[in-house]
Formats: C-alpha cells, sequence, structure tokens
C-alpha cells in the first residue's frame, strides 16, 4: 500500500499532498515538515530510500522519492510495495505529467493542482496502484479533459491558458483592463477583444513555452 | 451572443479562481495568512451562492487551502452539493475536495450514500470512474455496507476502466465492512483471469494486499497464481505475485520446492532489476522456510549472494541500499555464506550514504566471531572519529555495543579489552547513549569478577577525570557514565589502590552540577568508600590520623549535598553526614569502628531478571483491575463523594475480611498447584532447592499470605543481609559459580545486564544482589508457573483492521452466504442486470443467525447515525436525489437480497402471530400482502419471514420509521391458493437455473410489505411505503389501493377524488417482480394507534384469461409509528426534563434477561427513540413525535428487571407508547 504521496519542492513548499489515511491537517503539515527534512539533507547521489519517517506509521515503512530539478516527489509506502517498483511508479508520474503539461515545470504543479491530482488519481487509487501504463494513463486523462471541456464551450479548450478579464475585479493582473490574460504567471493581455483572442493566443502560446524554457524542466534536469 | 452569456457566467464564476488564488497568496508572502483569510471569507460567500459553478470554483480553492493546512470541513455540505452536480467537471472537483478532507467522522458522508450510487450506475463510465476514486479514499463502514453491492456489480462491467477501478476498491470495502469478503471473494478470483492486463492486475494486488496480512487463508490460490506468475508478462504483476509467494511459502514448504527453479530462471533472464530483486528476495524467503526440510539449495544461496553482490557492487546506491538489505535476511539463516563477503560489507561502511552505512552495520552484526570481533570493532572505533553527524556516530556507538554483547558477549575474549573500549567511547561528545554505555560497565563489572579490578581501576580514572565528561556536554547522556564509575568504585572498593583520592574525587564541590540521581550515587558510594578507607587505614594501627582526616573530609564536603534540591541526595547527604560526625566521635575516643560500618555495607547485591517481577502469576481469585472498593461513581455530588470517602474506609475493611474467605475457597486448588510446583522445581536441575525453612513458611501460608509467599520464591531484592535466607543463596551461588563459572559467563550475561540496567533505573545499587547466573534463568521461566501466560508474545494489534479479514475463503459459500448481507436501494425497473439478480436470490440476507445479535447493535447505532443525519437528509435528500426519476422508487428495498432462502420454524413462528386475516381465494397467485397471516403454514411462514426480513432491513437502510410490532404493520393477504397449494420445493428450483430459480424464489403469490413513516415536514403526515411482489407466474396489472378512512386518518387521494375512490398503483408487476409504492395519510390526533381497513384489488393476467382478483388487510398505526428517532444532547435533554412541562408515568418490565444494550437496541430500533446518555445499567432516551412532542425515557435494569421512567407532554400517547414498548418486550 502507498500510505501518502507528497510533492513540496526545494524549500519544502507542498505543491501536493495525498493522505491515503486520514490525518489531521496539523499532522500533515507536521508530516510534510519532517519528510521534507528528512529529505532534503540528503545529497543527490545517494539511494532514494529512507527508514523511519516517524509520523507516517512505524518501521515498516518506507520513504522512497526522487528529486526532480526543483521538486522532490515522495511516496510513503509499506512493506508490500517493491521499491524499485516504486521509482519506476515516480518516473511514469512525471513522465505522464510532463506530457500533459508539456514539458512540464513546477509552475504547472502550483498553478494547476487539480490536474495533477486528476493524473495521479488515475495512477494511484486509495493507495494502491491502479495503472503503470502511460499511454493508458494519458488517454483516460485527456479523455476525461475533454468531457470537461465539451461541457462548457467548444472553443474553450483552445485557449485555456488564458482567462477574460473585466477592469475593476479584484484580484487580476495589475493592468486590470477588459481583455484576454494569459493565466500563467507573464501578466500579458493579449487581446483586448472578448471575441477571438485566437492569432494573438497562438502568438502567445509560443511565449509561454520560452517561458518554459526559460525554467528548466523537470525531466530535462532529470536527464 | 452565446459567447455574451458564457462570458457573464463565466465572469461570475471565475469570481477568483483557483490560479488566481494561487497567484494571490504568492503576491502576500509577509502577509499569507492574513490574505487567505480574507479568500476564506469570499469563499464562504460564493458557497451560499446558488450558482454551483460559482460554488465548486470556491470548493476548488478550499482543496488547495487544505493542502496548504486549513482545515476546510466546516465547508463538507457544500463539498456534498458540487458531488452532486450533474456536471462532470463539478462533480470531479467535489470528489476531489471530499477525498482530500472527507473521513470517517465527517458526517455529511452520510448524505453521500445516495449520491454515490447514483454516480456508479450512471451511463458515463468517467462519473462512474470519478465517484470510485473519491470513495477509495473516504469510505466508511456504512458506505462500505451500503455500496458493497453496486461495487461488486461494476466489477463485470463492460468497461476494463470500471472493472480495474472496482476490483481495487473492494479491499477498501473488505477493510470496512469484512462480512463482504466471503460472498465477493470468487468474483474477485475470477478477476484474475480478466482479459484485460489493467484489472488482473488490480486482483493481483488486492489479493496480495489480503493475502499479506492473512497468508492461510490465500494458500488455495497457490496453483493459480503460479500459473500466473508463469504466463505473465507485466513486470508489476509479477513483482505483487512473487512477493506474495514469499508471504505464503513460510506456511507451505512444498510450495517453495516447486518455486525455486522458476524463480531461478527469471533471475537469470530478466533484465528488470526490481523483478530481480523480488525474486533473490523471495527465494531468501523460501530458503529460510526450507532451511531445515531442504539439503541441497546451497547452490541456490550461493545464486543469491552472488546476485546480491552484484547488486552491492553496482554503482546505484538504489541497488546497492537494497542489496545489503537482502543480504541482511540471508545472514539470519545462513551468516556463513554472507561472511564470505566481509570485505565488501567493510568496504559498505566507508560508504558516502548514510542508509548504506546503516545497512552495512546492521550485517556486521552477524559476521563477528571471535577471530574477528576485535578487527571489526576498531574498524568500527575509527568511524566514530570520522562520523560527523551524531545520529549516524549513535548508531555506530550503539551497534559497537551491540555487536560485543550480543549473545552473552559470545564473542568477546578479553573483557579488559571492552572495558577499555567503554571507557573509549566515553569520550564521545555529545551522545545520546551514555546510559547504554553505563550499564555495559557496570553489566560487566557486576558479572564477569574477573575484570573488577581493572575495571575499578578504570573508573577511578574515570571519576578523577570526571571534569572532562561534565565541561562541555553538561546537558548529554555522556555524564551517566559516572554513575555507573561511581557505584562500581564504591561496590567493589577493595579493589581500588587508592580510595582516599577517589573518595576526593567523588566529593569535589563540582560534582553537585551533575543531574540528581548521579549525585545520589556519588553519595552513597562515598559512603562505601569511607568504610574502606576505615578498614585500611585502622587495619595499620597507629594511622587513626589518616582515618579521622578521612571523616574530615567528609564532614567538610557533604554538607554541598545535604543543600541539594534533590531529595535523594539531601535525604541520603544528611544520613550520611551524621553517620560520619557519630563515627568521628568514636575515632577521636579511638574506638574501633572500620568494622561496624563495613557492616552497613555487607553482603553482596544480585540481579534479577527485569520480567521476573512481571512474571509473578496472579494467585488465583485476585483481580489486580477490580475496585477494591466500589468506583466513585461520575455523577454524585461532591458532598455525596465525601460521603463516600467515609464509607471507603468501611469498604476496605469489608474486602479485608473476604479476601482470606476468596482463598479459602481455592486452597485445595492452590494446595494442588503447589505440589505440581514442587514436582516440576524437583525436577529442574536448575532450581535451586528452597531451604526447608522457607518451605515451610511457604506451606504454611494460607489466604492472603500466599501471595507474598511467591515473592519470596523469586528472591527479590528486598532481602536483607545477614539473614539466612540470604546466606544461604550466597553459599549456593558460590558452589555454583566455582563450577560453572566460564559457563555462566557466557549463558546469562546478557539476561543480568538487562536487569542491571533496569534496576538502577529506579532503585540504585542498593538493591542490587548478584545471584548466579543459572539461576537467574530459573527465575525468569521457574516464576511463570502454572498460570503464568505469555502475555508478551501476543504482539498483534488489536485494532488491526486486518484481523477482521481473517476469514477462510476456501470453505464453500453457504446459500445464506452468496450474496452480500446487504439491502440495496434499487431502481425501480427492478431488475438491474440478470447477473446480480440472479445472485441475489441465492442469497439471504444474514448468513448467519449468530451474527444477528451483533448486527443489532450495528443497526441500532446506524440508527442512531442516521438520525443525527436526518435534519440534513431533508435537503440532502432532495439535492442527492434530484436527478434520480423517481425518488420514491427508488427507495424500493431490494427484498430480493434479503430473503433468506429457507426459514426456520421458530422464527417463521415469531413472526407469524398475527391474525389470519384473508382467506385463500385468489387463483393465480398475485398477491399483496402483509401483516396477518395466512393459512397455509408452510408458506405463510416463509412468506412472513421475508417480509419481517424486509422490514428490518428497511428500516436500517432508510431512516423510515417502521413499525416492528410484527404483523402489525405488514398485511397479508392471501391468495393465489392455486398456486400456493402446488409443492414447489424452492430449493431445487433454485438449484436448476439462474433463471428459473429466479422464478423460484419469488414465491408464487405477491406479497406486500408496508412501513409506516412520519412525515417531518408536515405535522399531520404520515407516508407508508407499500412493496408489492409479484410470486405468480403472471403478470398483475392494475393494482388498486383502497383504505376505509377514519375520522382519524385519512388516505390522501388527488384532488377531485372522492373520499372512497381507490388509488391507482403506478406501475404494473411482470412476474417475480417487486416494487414499492407509497402512500400518504392525513393523521389528526396521534395520541391513539390506528387501524385502516383495506383492499387491494388487482388483474392477473395470464396468457389466456385474465382474473380479477382482491386482497384485504389491516393497516395499523402505532404510537410509535408518529415517533420519530431525533437525536438530543444532553444538556437540551436535562434542560427539556426541567422544564416541567413534561408529565411523567413509568412502566416496570420484569423477566428480561437479554443485556442491556439489546434492550436498549431494540427500543431505538422498534419505537424510534435515540440514545442521550447511557451510564452503566441506566440510560435516558429521547424521541420526538410528528407533531412535536418531546417523549424522554430513563430506562435502568437491574437483575431481569427493566424500569422505565417516562416523561411526555402528552399523556395519552406517552401511555400508548409505553403499552407497544411493553408488547415488543413481552414477544421476546
Amino acid at each position: 500500500m502507498i500510505k501518502a504521496i507528497l510533492i513540496f519542492n526545494n524549500h519544502g513548499k507542498p505543491r501536493l499532498s495525498k493522505f491515503y489515511e486520514h490525518y489531521s491537517e496539523d499532522t500533515e503539515q507536521q508530516i510534510i515538515r519532517e519528510t521534507f527534512h528528512l529529505v532534503s539533507k540528503r545529497d543527490e547521489n545517494v539511494c532514494n530510500f529512507l527508514e523511519g519517517g516517524m509520523l507516517i506509521g512505524g518501521s515498516e515503512n518506507k520513504l522512497i522519492y526522487r528529486h526532480y530539478a526543483t521538486l522532490y516527489f515522495v511516496f510513503c509506502v509499506d512493506s508490500s510495495e517493491s521499491e524499485l517498483g516504486i521509482l519506476d511508479l515516480i518516473q511514469v508520474f512525471v513522465e505522464t505529467l510532463d506530457k500533459c503539461f508539456e514539458n512540464v515545470c513546477e509552475l504547472d504543479l502550483i498553478f494547476h493542482v487539480d490536474k495533477v491530482h486528476n493524473i495521479l488519481a488515475e495512477m494511484v487509487m486509495g493507495g494502491m496502484v491502479l495503472e503503470t501504463n502511460m499511454n493508458e494513463i494519458i488517454t483516460q486523462v485527456d479523455a476525461q479533459n475533454k468531457m470537461e471541456k465539451s461541457e462548457f464551450f467548444p472553443f474553450f479548450s483552445l485557449y485555456r491558458h488564458l482567462s477574460f478579464s473585466l477592469p475593476g475585479r479584484t484580484g487580476r493582473h495589475s493592468p486590470q483592463e477588459f481583455g484576454w490574460y494569459c493565466r500563467c504567471t507573464c501578466s500579458c493581455c493579449i487581446c483586448r477583444k472578448e471575441h477571438e483572442p485566437s492569432r494573438n493566443a497562438q502568438k502567445h502560446q509560443h511565449r509561454r513555452h520560452q517561458h518554459k524554457s526559460a525554467k528548466l524542466t523537470l525531466l530535462q534536469i532529470a536527464a | 451572443m452565446a459567447l455574451k452569456i458564457v462570458k457573464g457566467s463565466i465572469d461570475r464564476m471565475f469570481d477568483k479562481n483557483l490560479q488566481d488564488l494561487v497567484r494571490g497568496i504568492r503576491n502576500h508572502k509577509e502577509d499569507e495568512a492574513k490574505y487567505i483569510s480574507t479568500c476564506i471569507d469570499e469563499i464562504k460567500q460564493e458557497l451560499k451562492q446558488d450558482n454551483i459553478a460559482v460554488k465548486s470554483n470556491a470548493v476548488c480553492k478550499l482543496t488547495y487551502l487544505q493542502m496548504l493546512g486549513y482545515d476546510v470541513s466546516w465547508a463538507a455540505f457544500n463539498i456534498v452539493e458540487v458531488m452532486s452536480s450533474s456536471k462532470f467537471t463539478y462533480k470531479r472537483i467535489g470528489y476531489l475536495a471530499a477525498s482530500q478532507c472527507f473521513h470517517e467522522s465527517t458526517d455529511v458522508i452520510m448524505l453521500t450514500t445516495n449520491q454515490i450510487r447514483k454516480d456508479l450506475s450512471s451511463p458515463n463510465q468517467y462519473d462512474t470512474g470519478v465517484a470510485l476514486t473519491g470513495l477509495s479514499c473516504f469510505v466508511t463502514p456504512d458506505l462500505a455496507r451500503d455500496l458493497a453491492n453496486d461495487i461488486m456489480t461494476l466489477m463485470s462491467h463492460t468497461k476494463p476502466y470500471i472493472r480495474k477501478k472496482a476490483v481495487l476498491i473492494m479491499y477498501k470495502v473488505f477493510l470496512k465492512y469484512p462480512e463482504s469478503l466471503r460472498p465477493a471473494f470468487p468474483r474477485m478470483k475470477e478477476k484474475l483471469e480478466d482479459p484485460d492486463p489493467g484489472v488482473q492486475s488490480a486482483a493481483v494486488n488486492v489479493i496480495c494486499e489480503l493475502a499479506r496480512r492473512n497468508p492461510k487463508n490465500y494458500l488455495s490460490l497457490a496453483p493459480l497464481f503460479f500459473k500466473l506468475m508463469t504466463s505473465s508478462t507485466n513486470n508489476w504483476v509479477l513483482i505483487k505475485i512473487i512477493k506474495l509467494f514469499g508471504a505464503l511459502t513460510p506456511l507451505e514448504p512444498r510450495l517453495g520446492k516447486k518455486l525455486i527453479e522458476p524463480l531461478t530462471n527469471l533471475i537469470h533472464s530478466t533484465s528488470a532489476m526490481s523483478l530481480l530483486y523480488e525474486c533473490v528476495n523471495t527465494v531468501i524467503a523460501v530458503l529460510i522456510s526450507l532451511s531445515s526440510g531442504m539439503p541441497n539449495h546451497s547452490a541456490s544461496i550461493q545464486l543469491c549472494v552472488q546476485k546480491l553482490r552484484i547488486l552491492i557492487e553496482d554503482s546505484d546506491q538504489n541497488l546497492k541500499y537494497l542489496g545489503l538489505l537482502a543480504m541482511s535476511k540471508i545472514l539470519k539463516t545462513h551468516p556463513k555464506s554472507v561472511q564470505s563477503h566481509k570485505d565488501l560489507i567493510l568496504q559498505c561502511l566507508d560508504d558516502k550514504d548514510e542508509s548504506i552505512r546503516l545497512r552495512a552495520l546492521d550485517l556486521l552484526y552477524g559476521m563477528v566471531s571471535k577471530k574477528n570481533l576485535m578487527e571489526i570493532v576498531k574498524k568500527l572505533m575509527l568511524h566514530v572519529d570520522k562520523a560527523e553527524g551524531t545520529t549516524y556516530r549513535d548508531e555506530l556507538l550503539t551497534k559497537i555495543i551491540d555487536i560485543c554483547s550480543q549473545s552473552n558477549y559470545q564473542y568477546i575474549t578479553n573483557f579488559e579489552w571492552y572495558i577499555s573500549i567503554l571507557v573509549e567511547l566515553t569520550r564521545l561528545e555529545g551522545t545520546r547513549h551514555g546510559h547504554l554505555i553505563a550499564s555495559q560497565m557496570l553489566d560487566v563489572a557486576i558479572r564477569v569478577k574477573a575484570i573488577r579490578a581493572f575495571a575499578v581501576a578504570q573508573m577511578a580514572t574515570l571519576l578523577d577525570n570526571a571534569h572532562l565528561l561534565t565541561g562541555n556536554t553538561q546537558h548529554s547522556g555522556i555524564c551517566e557514565v559516572l554513575y555507573a564509575a561511581a557505584w562500581i568504585c564504591g561496590e567493589f572498593s577493595e579493589h581500588l589502590e587508592d580510595p582516599m583520592a577517589t573518595l576526593e574525587a567523588m566529593l569535589r564541590p563540582k560534582v553537585a552540577t551533575l543531574p540528581g540521581h548521579i549525585q545520589a550515587v556519588y553519595v552513597q558510594n562515598a559512603a562505601k568508600l569511607f568504610s574502606t578507607v576505615l578498614c585500611g587505614q585502622e587495619g595499620a594501627p597507629a594511622d587513626s590520623k589518616v582515618a579521622q582526616e578521612t571523616s574530615q573530609l567528609l564532614i567538610d564536603r557533604l554538607p554541598v549535598f545535604v543543600q541539594s534540591d534533590n531529595l535523594e541526595v539531601q535525604e541520603r547527604a544528611s544520613c550520611i553526614l551524621q553517620l560520619v560526625k557519630y563515627i568521628q566521635k568514636l575515632q577521636q575516643k579511638d574506638v574501633e569502628v572500620a568494622e561496624e560500618v563495613t557492616a552497613l555495607f555487607a553482603g553482596e547485591l544480585n540481579p534479577v531478571a527485569p520480567k521476573a517481577q512481571k512474571k509473578v502469576p496472579v494467585p488465583e481469585g485476585l483481580d489486580l483491575d477490580a475496585w477494591i472498593n466500589e468506583p466513585p461513581s461520575g455523577s454524585e455530588s461532591e458532598d455525596e463523594g465525601r460521603k463516600t470517602k467515609g464509607k471507603a474506609v468501611f469498604a476496605k475493611e469489608e474486602s479485608r475480611h473476604t479476601k482470606p474467605r476468596y482463598t479459602e475457597v481455592d486452597e485445595k486448588e492452590l494446595a494442588k498447584r503447589r505440589e505440581v510446583r514442587k514436582a516440576e522445581q524437583a525436577n529442574n536441575p536448575f532450581y535451586i532447592k528452597a531451604s526447608p525453612s522457607s518451605q515451610k513458611v511457604y506451606q504454611e501460608a494460607v489466604g492472603v499470605e500466599h501471595i507474598p509467599v511467591v515473592q519470596i520464591d523469586l528472591s527479590v531484592p528486598l532481602k536483607v543481609p545477614g539473614m539466612p535466607m540470604s546466606d544461604q543463596y550466597v553459599k549456593l551461588e558460590e558452589e555454583r559459580r566455582e563450577k560453572n563459572k566460564t559457563d555462566r559467563k557466557k549463558k546469562d550475561k546478557k539476561k543480568r545486564r538487562e536487569k542491571g540496567r533496569q534496576r538502577r533505573g529506579d532503585s540504585g545499587p542498593e538493591s542490587e544482589e548478584d545471584i548466579t547466573p543459572a539461576h537467574m534463568v530459573d527465575i525468569v521461566t521457574e516464576e511463570m508457573p502454572e498460570n503464568a501466560l505469555p502475555s508478551d508474545d501476543d504482539d498483534k494489534d488489536p485494532n488491526d483492521p486486518h484481523k477482521a479479514l481473517n476469514i477462510d475463503l476456501d470453505k464453500p459459500l453457504a446459500d445464506s452466504e452468496k450474496k452480500l448481507p446487504v439491502r440495496t436501494h434499487r431502481p425501480d425497473e427492478v431488475l438491474k442486470s440478470p447477473i446480480e439478480d440472479a445472485e441475489g436470490l441465492e442469497v439471504t440476507s444474514e448468513p448467519k443467525k449468530k451474527s444477528r445479535k451483533e448486527k443489532k447493535d450495528k443497526e441500532s447505532k446506524k440508527d442512531k447515525e442516521k438520525k443525527k443525519k436526518k435534519h440534513k437528509q431533508e435537503e440532502g435528500e432532495d439535492l442527492m436525489e434530484a436527478g434520480s426519476e423517481e425518488p420514491v422508487q427508488s427507495k424500493v428495498t431490494n427484498d430480493v437480497a434479503a430473503q433468506p432462502p429457507a426459514s426456520t420454524p421458530e422464527e417463521a413462528a415469531a413472526v407469524t402471530d398475527a391474525p389470519p386475516a384473508s382467506t385463500p381465494d385468489a387463483a393465480s397467485g398475485v398477491a399483496a400482502v402483509v401483516p396477518d397471516s395466512e393459512p397455509e403454514e408452510t408458506k405463510s411462514s416463509k412468506h412472513k419471514k421475508k417480509k419481517q426480513k424486509r422490514e428490518k432491513d428497511k428500516k436500517k437502510k432508510h431512516h423510515h420509521h417502521h413499525h416492528h410490532s410484527d404483523g402489525a404493520r405488514e398485511e397479508s393477504v392471501q391468495n393465489g391458493t392455486v398456486e400456493d397449494e402446488e409443492p414447489l420445493p424452492p430449493m431445487s428450483n433454485y438449484a436448476l437455473l439462474a433463471e428459473n430459480s429466479y422464478i423460484k424464489m419469488m414465491k408464487q403469490d405477491a406479497d406486500e410489505v408496508c412501513d409506516i413513516q412520519g412525515n417531518l415536514h408536515d405535522g399531520s403526515q404520515v407516508v407508508v411505503s407499500v412493496i408489492f411482489e409479484n410470486k405468480c407466474d403472471s403478470f398483475i396489472k392494475s393494482m388498486e389501493f383502497n383504505v376505509m378512512d377514519s375520522l382519524n386518518s385519512k388516505l390522501q387521494r388527488p384532488e377531485g377524488a372522492g373520499p372512497h375512490d381507490s388509488l391507482t398503483v403506478p406501475f404494473h408487476l411482470p412476474p417475480g417482480i417487486s416494487n414499492e409504492a407509497r402512500f400518504i395519510f392525513s393523521v389528526q390526533s396521534i395520541v391513539m394507534p390506528q387501524k385502516l381497513k383495506g383492499t387491494l384489488t388487482f388483474i392477473v393476467k395470464t396468457e389466456d384469461s385474465s382474473t380479477h382478483e382482491k386482497l384485504d388487510f389491516k393497516l395499523h398505526f402505532t404510537c410509535t409509528s408518529y415517533l420519530i428517532t431525533t437525536p438530543c444532547y444532553s444538556d437540551a435533554y436535562a434542560k427539556l426534563l426541567e422544564s416541567g412541562d413534561l408529565k411523567g408515568s413509568s412502566l416496570k418490565l420484569e423477566g428480561i434477561n437479554q443485556p442491556f444494550h439489546h434492550l436498549l437496541a431494540r427500543i431505538c430500533f422498534h419505537h424510534h427513540f435515540s440514545v442521550v446518555e447511557r451510564i452503566d445499567s441506566c440510560a435516558s432516551m429521547y424521541s420526538r413525535s410528528i407533531q412535536g412532542h418531546h417523549v424522554c425515557l430513563l430506562v435502568k435494569t437491574a437483575d431481569q428487571t427493566v424500569s422505565i421512567d417516562a416523561k411526555c407532554d402528552e399523556p395519552g400517547l406517552l401511555r400508548n407508547v409505553l403499552d407497544e414498548i411493553k408488547l415488543t418486550f413481552s414477544q421476546c
């Protein structure tokens, strides 16, 4: 059984936490902190297994982790899981994220934690491994996303990284102007017209990728 | 245009979406908490809106905040709302949130049952998938029970995507609802051979998980798994299977033999390291299990060790780690094969990776021998010096000690060496293990007599240099060694070269900064040293000056300790100070005191086994957990409390009187036991026979005195030196020591060490006694005489959920078990799938009569929960069922599942007590229903039972209020004489064909069950749910239901209908089908029970003809049916009682011999009460009528008598309710 799956960055900020047993919120945070503490002080080229996270259960459990660029992926498992198998699983998970987010980087996980959860749900269910075949996972995730989009409007999918903004709303981008905005960290306005952000959007898509390549993607670093 | 609408809604729904929230948090790094609290306020606003899009957006944000550690349980209800959205997008958000923050004690989970069931049966596979995923995270025992059938059905879904999820989630269901394991297991087994590899892997996963905890129940699957192992190519599955075999082989060595070959092949052929590793692991497990049985497996071991060596030599740290891990398993049984790789392992000690070094250390433990111990420890000592982190260094330290002390110092050839190692270890700064070193020092010094002189010299040096230890490591544990040093120097002071110098070192003012318990030892041992000095000095006459100087030294230095704030130190210091002052006086008079002073510390102290005390059997008749006095009752007021104090004294005395009586009763038994034990002791060569005198005492011991006698056997440390017994011990000991000096050293050191350590902890060295090793062994074993239980063997956690899954799966399913003992809600088309129904037929609702009681408890518990839920359910149900076409009908119970195939006469009899109502007239056996019994004995009894079951089940499931007084509510009507008379043995048909059996089970006539429920919305309405079941082979249609209205109760008919018109039942019944309809009655007064006469008319259509049939019944509205289980908190309850608006009445029931909780469960179950509070044999209960009357009960029980004091604001109602309660109990 997998007891918990944690993703946090080099500073210990949680990016995803999935506990397959119930803990109170405080305990969860404590577990994340402790795990980070254990994992972060290890060198890069040591083994990926750690015994005894005190909080997630007793001596039976192991922490198995991988470090990609800025993120740690930590699985807490019990003795019924194969250590090397779980390492492979983490790799599959990250590669799947990479496919789904097109060159995944930490920002994707920061802003789309719900999507990460959905992908994870296709791999691990209730602490047991559901699927290890990446193509199958991606097929299912895509099918669900498509369904989600079709419930709204057909073109929404094209511009999923954009959001539309009206002036004067709180919490919007600083320019506070009417138009389509990129939903990623840059705050550039793509188009002031409410229909047809298309061309600019495509351009922007391009730029978005530049953004990302500036940050090293997880897999590139790992390789 | 469309875009505009869309835009508007987007605009609203993305007031601030998840991304905005994340961005906001990132922009408010300095006041994050504040920002988030404003966000939470916004979210609360959003949750109040009706728009589901806005709500789900809010829930999505909450999920993120939950990850950051914010408690979002307050929004649980909103999460349920979002889950019940019909849009997949929102549903997914809702389920995600639920999976992140719901858990067993989330009460709104109760509301989700129907929604989840709906989603599970959704035509969209992703709806189902999302529900399964969510459910896997928050399934509760209730959900598991209610949904087990639905999930089982999904295991045979056409889509593999659903199948695999359903298979996986079954594991969680089993954990929460162990009763489902046996019925579901055959299907689970089928899934092992599912055409889809994903499903197959899921099934393997689940079964492995189950088998890991209770392997013996799964041995029979071994051939199947063996086949899978040789055929599967999926590494993930292979790994699981191989791991499973690892768990199974210890139970079945023959399996191991078969496995070796294919596993070896796999080891040779596979390229996947993970698979290779697991194979090696399992081969090791096999070899371990075979280690005695099969001679020629050295080749396999060699193969494993060789492969592991490759892993360990690999540059990949992970493989290295795992290699070492597996190696340590081999080590246990085949240490020799591992020892040849010592070089490799020592090399790993130098690895930069701490995990690997620790693993290597573990291995070292098993690799030492007399020859290489010193060498290895030397190497470790080097590492100790080099080690950076204190954790690793501490680990090294403990390992060194472990390695050296293992098997009672088996490998140590030179103890002087070991002592110096220990002394060296004290130089470690900041170690936490000072006490460990200290206990080793003590242990060795006490047990290895030959080493004492050396040890004492070393300790004296240590004491002299104590400042080195305490200087900078004041707070660390290392100063613990001073404790040992001081004690050893004091106790064995005869070996000291210069006791005076040591005494001086022990009385340095700096000592006062040490922890209290160490100071205490210092003070005490200073006194011992003092006596040694006196001895030494006085022996040489004329040198009394030195002796007097020593006294003076003590008198000067001890006052520091007298002022200590540690009580122990203070007390000892002042005692000794006074003693020394007195001695000084004597010295000044030139009196020889040395001898007398030495007498103070004469005699040797014996160590006692650490568990010896625990092993003292509790004498028969002594219950340590029993209260000697009555426990103070919690409800007693303070005054009473004070009074009981007085009583307590009295009570105590009384119990003292009773005690001897107790033992007298047992005396014969005791004598017998004593004989047995003595015989045992006589036969045991290790046992020291008690001296005649002590034996005498022992035999004379009677009654209470018997208890301490056992202790005497123990030779507990309380022994006073100088008494004959101890002398004898010492003598015997001496002899023995002479004899087995060498043996002893090896055998018992370890034990003694532990003993020593433990004692030191609490009682200090004074109580230390030295017992010969052989004797010690005796004490450990012998002091667990006749009735000592091997208590520590049972290390199983009683709370382990897997314990409940220890179920024999090989036993063929009894008919009663073939279906999950669950009644499910069933959509009105009645048949979900032929398969399910077929299965349904084969099954009964309650597999074992035995378990019924337990179940009832559960039920009542559940009832209570349900009650809680009730208010919410009002809304919730609307929400949750909004989508289901006909909510009413979807509530039909699955009576198929509820039918027991065979009924026992008693049961039947119990049910059929209602008066026979109708005449056998109906022709084609359609039938209606209920409470009154049918004339035909057999049929009717079966029938009834079914009904009752159904009724019960229903009660569990819906929280309707059902009446229970047997037939009262149900009406049986009779009909279908013709069919009735046809002697169709149900079992035979049932065995023939699924299809057939279905029909068979349905019986030939229809019946009807009804269920009356108060309507919460309207104080004057009662809902009656009636199930119609067609039991004949013909089609039944045009059913019309009519009831003769009374003044008080009226059937609600559609507008425009006359008061005598009948209501058309809105469905037809094909053969073998059942369905439910609900009828609403308006009630004026609920004070009195009601009986309404009614008629059901219907047309039975056969191929060639159709006949009109009629069925009469009586509807019985009891007063309890007007009650609604309503939870009530005890404070509100108390207020209610205080208010004085309620009028009382009471009831006494005699001869009730069921347990109190059953009684309560019955009242709750049958009469819709909830327990407010229960204290011992007294409980307060509450219920409420549909018109808002409060009904409070105080139930007390004593000796088969139950008294119920009741209060209610409507005395008439109360009287009737009490009558009904009485009736319930008179029937049982």
